[in-house]
């Protein structure tokens, strides 16, 4: 059973590459709701970019690691825009898997087998010393 | 090249208020951490790991909405809740948001309290009391199930965006001139649109799990566990 959960995880983690590696390049590049809502107000060109007006977007400040080697979504020295975002989705995905992963795997409860209260697993005791209990309480009405 | 931000930039909120939500993030998580610990165990480690694994991978999926020059992407709340629980799916967003502001510049450093108390804390709390209501009253079928996942999953968008309309009202860089029933009506129609793309991914996404593996739906637990209690009355019934 145990081995089949992380047969499932390795099997949805291929999907998230794909999905961030390849998929990502075929994703909508116009702004999403949050951006869209606080252009408002703003006149903008074909990229998006602001021309006029006055909005909220326009208090917007750079990000403080901009320079980041993965800001915005893509490697720098990466000429392909393809190679470029698919890596660093590819990066991302391996990423938050092994941080959010290897921080659940921290925090989770420990099995009490480990503790060495002897090699019973598994079978609960009660539910199959309970089944006899009723029936030996039916024979005799029965 | 465009940048492409998804979550809120430095510079849009004050930061008073952006110190303040990242104060109570922090709070909020803490208490996240110690709840989810008892969802936490061999099994459901690596589920979580994946679960936020997956919403960074979609959430780079930008879909186009109706509206013309705007898209949309997964929030991933309702789906953290639905596979992992609240607990642990909140704590599963917060790690994406942390990752995306830390490595891939995407939502300001400072302005991460904000984004987590959205699309982390009030998205997947909106889910999730969806979540349990819905699966209580619905058919227990795969029907049900779909609808549960996309209703929770449409409004806790909704709910998200409102999340960013308060913090602007308290905290907002430009004057609205008094308009800020205009921000938050325009957020409101704009994510009831990606709330249906949200809805279907989450849909989709769950009722594939369900199919394949239904006990690692965190949300069908309950099912099973009730599913005796159900068999007594009726065991009792015959004599």
């Amino acid at each position: 059973m145990r081995t089949r959960s992380w047969g499932f995880v390795a099997v949805g983690l291929l999907a998230a590459l794909l999905l961030a590696g390849v998929v990502s390049n075929y994703a909508s590049s116009h702004p999403d709701g949050l951006d869209s809502s606080l252009l408002k107000g703003c006149t903008v060109n074909a990229d998006d970019e602001i021309t006029g007006g006055s909005c909220p977007a326009q208090q917007a400040r750079e990000h403080e690691l901009a320079d980041s080697p993965l800001a915005d979504y893509g490697i720098k020295g990466v000429d392909s825009d393809f190679l470029s975002t698919g890596l660093s989705g590819v990066v991302g995905v391996l990423l938050t898997f092994a941080v959010g992963g290897g921080a659940f795997w921290l925090l989770r409860r420990r099995s009490p087998v480990a503790a060495g209260t002897g090699p019973t697993t598994g079978d609960e005791p009660g539910t199959d010393a309970d089944r006899p209990a009723v029936d030996a309480g039916r024979g005799p009405t029965g | 090249m465009q940048t492409l931000a998804m979550h809120i930039s430095n510079g849009i909120i004050n930061g008073p208020v952006a110190a303040v939500f990242g104060a109570l993030a922090l709070a909020a998580l803490a208490f996240c951490v110690l709840r989810a610990r008892a969802d936490l165990d061999d099994r459901l480690a690596p589920m979580a790991g994946l679960v936020a694994a997956f919403i960074f991978a979609v959430q780079m999926l930008n879909f186009p909405i109706f509206t013309a020059g705007v898209s949309g992407h997964l929030l991933g709340g309702a789906l953290a809740a639905l596979l992992v629980g609240p607990w642990v799916g909140a704590l599963c967003v917060a790690v994406v948001l942390v990752v995306q502001a830390l490595v891939f510049g995407d939502g300001g450093v400072a302005m991460l309290g904000l984004n987590i108390t959205n699309m982390a804390l009030l998205g997947t709390a909106a889910a999730y009391l969806l979540i349990a209501l819905l699966l209580r009253v619905l058919p227990r079928t795969r029907a049900g199930l779909a609808v549960t996942a996309f209703v929770s999953a449409l409004v806790s968008v909704v709910v998200a965006s409102q999340g960013f309309v308060l913090q602007y009202a308290l905290g907002g860089t430009t004057d609205l001139g008094g308009n800020l029933a205009g921000l938050a009506g325009t957020m409101a129609v704009v994510h009831l649109l990606i709330g249906i793309g949200e809805g279907l991914i989450t849909a989709t996404t769950v009722l594939t799990v369900a199919k394949v593996r239904p006990d690692l739906v965190y949300a069908l637990r309950s099912r099973r566990a009730v599913a005796p209690a159900v068999a007594v009355p009726v065991a009792g019934g015959v004599r």
